[in-house]
């Protein structure tokens, strides 16, 4: 598809260029663990629970690690000798650890574990369980779906009206059911617990809620008998466990993306970065499609003059996810639809880089973001500026519909809005169900010569950032005009350089599989 | 003089409203009845049900039209609004230009759990809304931007660092009215440090107007409509009249 007459080799040549930034970073991660990193491990050798203080499980390990021992060896360091010598399930031996009845820190001084091996035992349920969850994935996806798929949030803060609304909405026509976190949970360093009746702009996610909302939808899709896809964060400071989690629990997406917790959350970039990559690869291995973020550099900075920030930027999070092993298939890269309306020609400059990105990156599952930063408490204007919108997403084979609430900036949807939303969404899906296949651009015209100078502009830009190196150019402000530090930012104390004996069985096994599997 | 009035539909004080909402029950005679009384609950007349659709097996949607019965006596409104002349962005600059000797500190962030930016960024960012230029732009002052999720004590921490003159609070999206609670906070964190004469403290949003600004003990309160001309007016004017009077 060559629609705009795009450059194939300006194109090849900026993803070069973002692979040599990625892998750069690539360098740095591989020789550092963070906390979080080694929580995930936990999580994958059955470790879960709070204990009475509410204090998961995993935390209480890798914190006696931290505070008594050396976390640059690696949980699996301390954990394969205890299970050498105790012959108790990991379990229970941080069961133990809380009681006080086990320090770790006695197996510090000793030489590389002899025992990794030991660990595989408790790892393979849980490697069952994933490999079971993603062939069920891939026969629920084998029932008929139509792209664009649309997908709406749910935001109540409760799990169980979470339920009532997002059954509502698969019911009335939407694909994909995103339960947006509590606002702040990206700052926790640590998962709660259970299930949960109360959050701010969201409900906090833990597998217990997970599994809630997995079993409601399933039920909707049996009824529907098309695919309902849930989602959730794999992002923050807890990026890798929660990606465990959701592919325990059957997740279809996730939104993951460093630069996005960067940027926007002032996580410090050398840890994100680094839970990032094992993200993926858990993603990878489970068949997850990850949602990046690179849309809401648009609602900071001008949606016009900054749209090659966003060409940049998804060029380099397609090399992260392809060092992660990640199927091209599986990312969802992120672009948006926020041209300030009162700016003529606005939607054809839209359609440009919407139908840009559907070419640069044809095997991805776009992720299309609706209108936020310009709309307004004018809900009747707001309905129009989402039509033009779902145009689009429709008329460009966006993949991931992201539905735009006429109640956008005012409140968390209601039923009522997201129905709104759908009815909207689905008529003009009808309404416009082949016009892709009938339009062309004048190849003189402006909205080629949009896409062909963004796709320029980004080339550029991403030249500048490798000559810098990623992290110098976020300490620029190279993305959403916003400047972060290397060293500031939250999570940069969870992060640790691996010791020569530091082991990831997790890592190595799902990276030897999914070698296996190119 | 009472001067009475109701919503124009289409002739002066017919009283015609519209209104939608969603019930949890089933869309059928009796969901239809039940909004039907609903409205007329509240003081509504001539009440017609003219869409009602089923957004699940229990729950309804309904648009409906009606006529307000009763009429307000507008003479009775009153409203708090900032009280001052909005000056343009020249005459701000030279406002200060002409009152102080120094360059003025404005330091900004979303508070709380709060993740939208898109108010301070209005206000602050070189480029503000709308056509409007933010604070960056402003020739003697020095606008600082902390961006969103900041908490009380790291913005107080931060003002102190800079030495701020004017402290700007957006709040965005809330629920269960979570920004107040995180106003009342800051404010109280400042009169525990004995710090609130120190600055001019603003806040701004969506769900913010000047009486609660007042009322919940900060210096202005801005709404939907303002930029960073309506805000630094506000701020330059109070600053010059607390060095004045060193109130």
């Amino acid at each position: 598809m060559n629609k705009l007459y795009l450059n194939q080799q300006t194109i090849n040549a900026a993803r070069l260029t973002a692979k040599k930034i990625a892998d750069s970073v690539q360098t740095f991660i591989d020789q550092h663990t963070t906390i979080s990193v080694e929580r995930a491990l936990c999580r994958m050798l059955g470790i879960d629970g709070v204990n009475a203080l509410d204090i998961p499980y995993p935390n209480i390990i890798v914190d006696h690690i931290k505070d008594n021992a050396d976390l640059s060896k690696g949980v699996a360091h301390y954990l394969s000798y205890a299970l050498a010598e105790h012959k108790h399930a990991p379990q229970k031996i941080a069961e133990m650890i809380d009681q006080n009845c086990l320090d770790l820190s006695q197996y510090d001084k000793l030489e590389q574990s002899p025992h990794i091996a030991l660990l595989t035992q408790y790892l393979t349920p849980q490697l069952n369980r994933i490999k079971r969850q993603k062939a069920t994935r891939e026969t629920m996806q084998l029932k008929p779906s139509k792209t664009p798929l649309k997908y709406v949030i749910v935001a109540t803060g409760n799990i169980y009206e979470d339920v009532k609304q997002a059954v509502a909405a698969a019911k009335q026509g939407a694909d994909i059911i995103a339960v947006i976190r509590t606002t702040g949970q990206s700052l926790l360093d640590y998962v709660p617990y259970g299930n949960t009746v109360e959050g701010f702009g969201g409900t906090y996610a833990t597998q217990a809620n997970f599994a809630t909302m997995r079993v409601a939808l399933d039920q909707v899709s049996d009824d529907q008998n098309r695919p309902i896809y849930l989602v959730n964060y794999a992002s923050g400071l807890c990026m890798s466990e929660i990606a465990v989690m959701g592919a325990l629990e059957r997740l279809d997406m996730m939104l993951n993306d460093a630069l996005y917790g960067i940027i926007f959350r002032d996580i410090n970039m050398q840890r994100t970065f680094i839970d990032q990559y094992f993200s993926r690869v858990i993603s990878a291995y489970s068949g997850i499609t990850i949602n990046t973020g690179e849309d809401n550099y648009l609602t900071t900075s001008d949606a016009f003059l900054e749209a090659h920030t966003v060409l940049a930027s998804q060029f380099i999070n397609e090399q992260f996810a392809l060092n992660a092993h990640m199927k091209k298939s599986l990312m969802g890269l992120g672009h948006a639809y926020e041209i300030d309306p009162a700016m003529p020609n606005s939607f054809l400059y839209e359609i440009a880089q919407a139908q840009m990105a559907r070419e640069i990156f044809p095997e991805a599952p776009l992720k299309y973001m609706p209108p936020t930063k310009h709309m307004t408490g004018d809900i009747f204007q707001g309905v129009i500026q989402n039509a033009l919108f779902n145009i689009t997403a429709v008329s460009t084979d966006q993949t991931i519909h992201l539905l735009g609430m006429l109640t956008e900036a005012i409140h968390t949807p209601f039923m009522s809005d997201r129905a709104q939303a759908l009815k909207n969404a689905q008529y003009i899906a009808s309404a416009f169900q082949d016009f892709s296949k009938e339009i062309k651009f004048d190849e003189n015209g402006m909205i080629v010569a949009r896409a062909q100078s963004v796709l320029s502009e980004a080339n550029q830009l991403l030249s500048s950032i490798k000559n810098m190196g990623l992290f110098t150019a976020l300490e620029n402000g190279v993305f959403a005009s916003t400047k972060r530090q290397m060293t500031s930012g939250k999570g940069l104390e969870g992060v640790f350089k691996k010791h020569a004996v530091y082991r990831n069985p997790v890592l190595e096994l799902m990276k030897k599989a999914m070698a296996g599997d190119v | 003089m009472k001067q009475l009035i109701r919503p124009y539909g289409d002739t002066l004080n017919d009283g015609k409203i519209q209104l939608s909402f969603t019930l949890p029950i089933a869309c059928n005679k009796k969901g239809e009845a039940s909004a039907k009384a609903l409205v007329e609950s509240l003081g509504i007349r001539d009440v017609s049900v003219v869409h009602s659709e089923a957004l699940d097996d229990a729950f309804s949607y309904y648009i409906i039209y009606g006529t307000v019965a009763n009429p307000i006596d507008i003479e009775n409104i009153t409203v708090e609004t900032v009280d001052q002349a909005v000056m343009s962005k020249d005459a701000i600059e030279a406002y200060i230009k002409e009152k102080f000797d120094k360059e003025l500190v404005f330091i900004g962030a979303s508070t709380g759990t709060d993740a939208h930016t898109v108010g301070i960024d209005a206000i602050m960012n070189m480029k503000g809304f709308n056509g409007h230029y933010g604070l960056e732009r402003y020739q003697g002052i020095k606008a600082i931007n902390l961006g969103s999720q900041v908490d009380n004590e790291t913005l107080l921490k931060q003002a102190l660092h800079h030495h701020a003159d004017v402290i700007l609070i957006s709040q965005t999206v809330t629920q269960k009215n979570i920004h107040i609670k995180n106003l009342t906070e800051f404010i109280e964190l400042l009169e525990a440090e004995n710090l609130r004469e120190r600055f001019i403290v603003i806040i701004g949003g969506p769900r913010i107007d000047h009486s609660l600004a007042k009322e919940l003990g900060f210096d202005a309160g801005f709404g939907p409509k303002n930029y960073a001309y309506d805000v630094a007016s506000f701020a330059v004017e109070a600053l010059y009249f607390k060095q004045k009077y060193d109130v």
